[in-house]
């Protein structure tokens, strides 16, 4: 969901009372980063330049944590977020198959966002019912037990 | 420090017991290969190059971040080794650009190297590959990510020994970039084009952004009018392209080559340097008479200015406003020489060598020129020239000793030593003492601001006035002197800043030494003695005893500092974002 500017003001100000108080912590730099990604939904070029000047390190360090790491996101997320599981259940179960037919309809990969900003790709681990295998969520909402055909249908219900 | 005794392959070693395994092999003639390490930079155990086995201890373990211990017994050349090596190198080739033929660093490759030293013969391994890119985009540093072997050699030189972060490791597995952030170019980036990583690149995968095509189709046209003009370290450093010893001072040599190549006029930096000189001096001893910003700092060095420029911005008022040596030169050469050969400035063309690829960006900058004319037309690094001397049949080790021509030929010791760290501030120091005090000076050795310790300072006695001048070389340095000045815990006169450790000698351009070579010598001091060397024998040692300088001003400019220098020899400076949006 895009954020107005008055919104990123004051995410930006509750970012930086995080950093002042966990600075000085050891090994500060993921929770503050994991703080951003709350707040934020994902790691911009700004966030990651205030995160990188407040901790005294080059931002080339900051951005090396958030591609290392799937958790982060250097995109904004869509409105409708799409969490495909390809943890080992789901994927013998053909998780694979799921996920491609949900990237051939939205024409983005794993990790994006459309064009219009209606759809974010993830692909994600377990998410805790294997027995529903393969399992996709979206905004939260779980399908299970899913074939490639199903992708189509679930898809329309969250265009808007 | 305790000592420690230890047997590796045999051998008993005592050493200092903050050694590594691998330095201590070192004092024991055994060489133990390594890719990621690079002496005082980075020692990570990364790579696994250096595996040696530690008897009673688990596997094998990198003797570059082993310590020593005393009764240690190492192995560092069973089978078990060599193998391990072998794999690793097999490893490496599965994943590299392997067009060695084509490649800048051939023959002078760590990799190519091991690979030939461990009989790697073949790939068993090839499969999936890394995307990769082709970064050409700065005008001083090319990118080839398809050599790349992440060992980070240049990122730590990027970040810890230069502070700057341009570049940096992103994502993991075989997806693992070295590069700018969000895949953006160097162009895009906080990159100062110091050009630092190409020297800590293993591989190919660094390289100056070449000029050489630009300056043989000078060569060969008939229209132009080709000047060429050496800096001061290229002096020192040309003659290991050609397998001299390090430091061997090259000059007449190199004055011969150059003139064989075709250039219609050899030139000299050195006199630019001096000229530099003659107006810098003047500048500092105006801003101390009239309250100008101080400490005044230098602009010789592209690298420092734009990291001045792009992280220190409050900094600008301090800079010198003087142009570069080569810069000079050039605008001298366009204008005074065009004028007195009687050659349409606009059919000359500048070719610049430097120990440098920041140069390449700094005669880009726009207001480096006049009258629609650039001050300099290309920029050569001294391994670019090295392997256009060797493509146009040379002999350069045994040339005889050749001249510059006049004009703009002469130089002084003082222009000689601006090379090596600390010798802009001693030079400067020659003139501006004379100059202030209207004595001559009894000594014209600074030796306190000689050297290769990060920050020097001295306090410098101008007939009863004194002043504090302070030189820092590497942008690291750079920032905590200039964060010493911020807090107030410093104050100075007068500070000299080189972008590169150790200055111009071991700029970014220069001659590559290996990872290897670089644990038994240093480059900073080997070349610079080669510069000191070569004041110390000078007729003249002081810029302001140049005849062909006061022949410039007497004839052309008028007076030092005055209008018609000013608009030839002086700029402005910008303030940079470090990421555009």
């Amino acid at each position: 969901m895009a954020l107005t500017p008055k919104e990123i003001e004051a995410k930006t100000e509750e970012l930086k009372a995080f950093i002042a108080e966990h600075k000085d912590v050891d090994g500060p730099l993921m929770p503050i980063m994991q703080k951003a990604q709350d707040l934020f939904g994902y790691l911009s070029l700004d966030t990651q330049e205030l995160i990188a000047d407040s901790l005294g390190i080059p931002v080339t360090d900051v951005y090396g944590v958030a591609t290392f790491y799937a958790q982060f996101s250097l995109t904004p997320k869509g409105d409708n977020v799409i969490s495909v599981c390809t943890g080992t259940a789901c994927y013998v179960k053909g998780a694979q198959s799921v996920l491609d037919k949900v990237i051939e309809i939205l024409g983005i990969g794993a990790g994006e966002t459309t064009a219009d900003g209606k759809f974010s790709i993830q692909d994600t681990r377990c998410l805790g019912c294997c027995g529903l295998a393969p399992v996709m969520t979206v905004n939260g909402d779980v399908y299970g037990r899913l074939t490639p055909a199903d992708i189509k249908g679930i898809l329309e219900k969250y265009q808007g | 420090m305790n000592n420690v005794t230890l047997t590796i392959d045999g051998i008993k070693v005592t050493v200092p017991s903050d050694y590594t395994v691998l330095e201590a092999a070192r004092e024991a003639n055994i060489n133990i290969p390594t890719l990621c390490y690079l002496k005082d930079v980075q020692q990570i155990g990364a790579c696994r190059m250096c595996l040696v086995e530690v008897v009673g201890g688990r596997g094998l373990q990198a003797a570059c971040v082993s310590p020593v211990s005393d009764g240690m017994v190492v192995r560092t050349n069973t089978e078990k080794i060599r193998n391990s090596r072998k794999t690793i190198l097999e490893l490496l080739l599965s994943n590299h650009n392997r067009e060695c033929t084509s490649c800048v660093r051939s023959a002078n490759c760590e990799l190519q190297a091991l690979c030939n030293e461990y009989g790697v013969k073949d790939y068993p391994y090839d499969g999936e590959r890394s995307e990769t890119t082709l970064d050409e985009l700065s005008p001083s540093i090319v990118r080839d990510n398809s050599k790349c072997i992440s060992c980070r050699r240049c990122v730590a030189t990027c970040n810890k020994v230069q502070n700057i972060g341009a570049i940096g490791v992103s994502k993991r597995g075989i997806n693992t970039t070295v590069g700018s952030i969000f895949g953006r170019s160097l162009v895009d980036s906080p990159c100062i084009n110091c050009g630092q990583c190409i020297l800590a690149c293993p591989v190919g995968a660094l390289h100056e952004k070449e000029n050489i095509s630009d300056v043989w189709a000078a060569l060969h046209d008939p229209e132009k009018y080709v000047v060429v003009q050496p800096a001061p370290a290229v002096r020192v450093t040309i003659g290991e392209e050609f397998g001299l010893p390090m430091g061997t001072s090259v000059t007449g040599k190199l004055a011969e080559a150059l003139r064989r190549m075709g250039f219609d006029k050899v030139f000299d930096t050195d006199f630019g340097a001096d000229l530099t000189i003659m107006e810098e001096g003047t500048e500092l001893i105006s801003r101390l008479n009239n309250g100008g910003t101080l400490p005044m700092i230098t602009s010789c060095s592209p690298g420092w200015v734009k990291f001045c420029e792009t992280f220190y911005p409050e900094f600008i008022p301090n800079l010198s406003s003087c142009k570069s040596p080569h810069e000079m030169a050039g605008a001298v050469i366009k204008s005074y020489f065009a004028e007195k050969a009687g050659i349409d400035p606009k059919k000359i063309f500048v070719v610049s060598v430097m120990p440098c690829t920041a140069k390449k960006f700094e005669a880009k900058r726009p207001e480096l020129g006049h009258d629609g004319m650039a001050d300099v037309d290309a920029v050569l690094t001294v391994r670019e020239l090295a392997r256009m001397i060797k493509s146009a049949g040379i002999d350069f080790a045994r040339l005889p000793d050749g001249e510059f021509d006049k004009l703009c030929g002469e130089s002084t010791g003082a222009g000689v030593i601006f090379g090596a760290t600390g010798g802009v501030m001693e030079a400067a120091l020659r003139t501006v003492y004379e100059k202030a005090t209207g004595k001559e000076l009894a000594d014209v050795n600074f030796h306190e601001v000689r050297g290769i310790e990060g920050i020097k300072e001295a306090e410098i006695d101008l007939d009863g006035k004194k002043i504090m001048v302070a030189v820092a070389h590497g942008t690291g340095n750079a920032s905590k002197l200039l964060d010493a000045v911020k807090r107030g815990e410093k104050e100075y006169t007068f500070i000299e800043v080189m972008g590169c450790p150790g200055g111009c000698v071991t700029g970014g351009g220069t001659p590559i030494v290996t990872s290897k070579e670089l644990q038994y010598v240093n480059p900073k001091v080997e070349r610079a003695k080669g510069l000191y060397a070569e004041d110390e024998g000078k007729p003249k040692r002081k810029s302001h005893e140049n005849d062909e300088i006061k022949a410039l001003y007497e004839e052309y400019l008028g007076e030092v500092g005055g209008h018609k220098a000013h608009e030839l020899l002086h700029t402005h400076y910008t303030k940079r974002e470090r990421y555009a949006r």
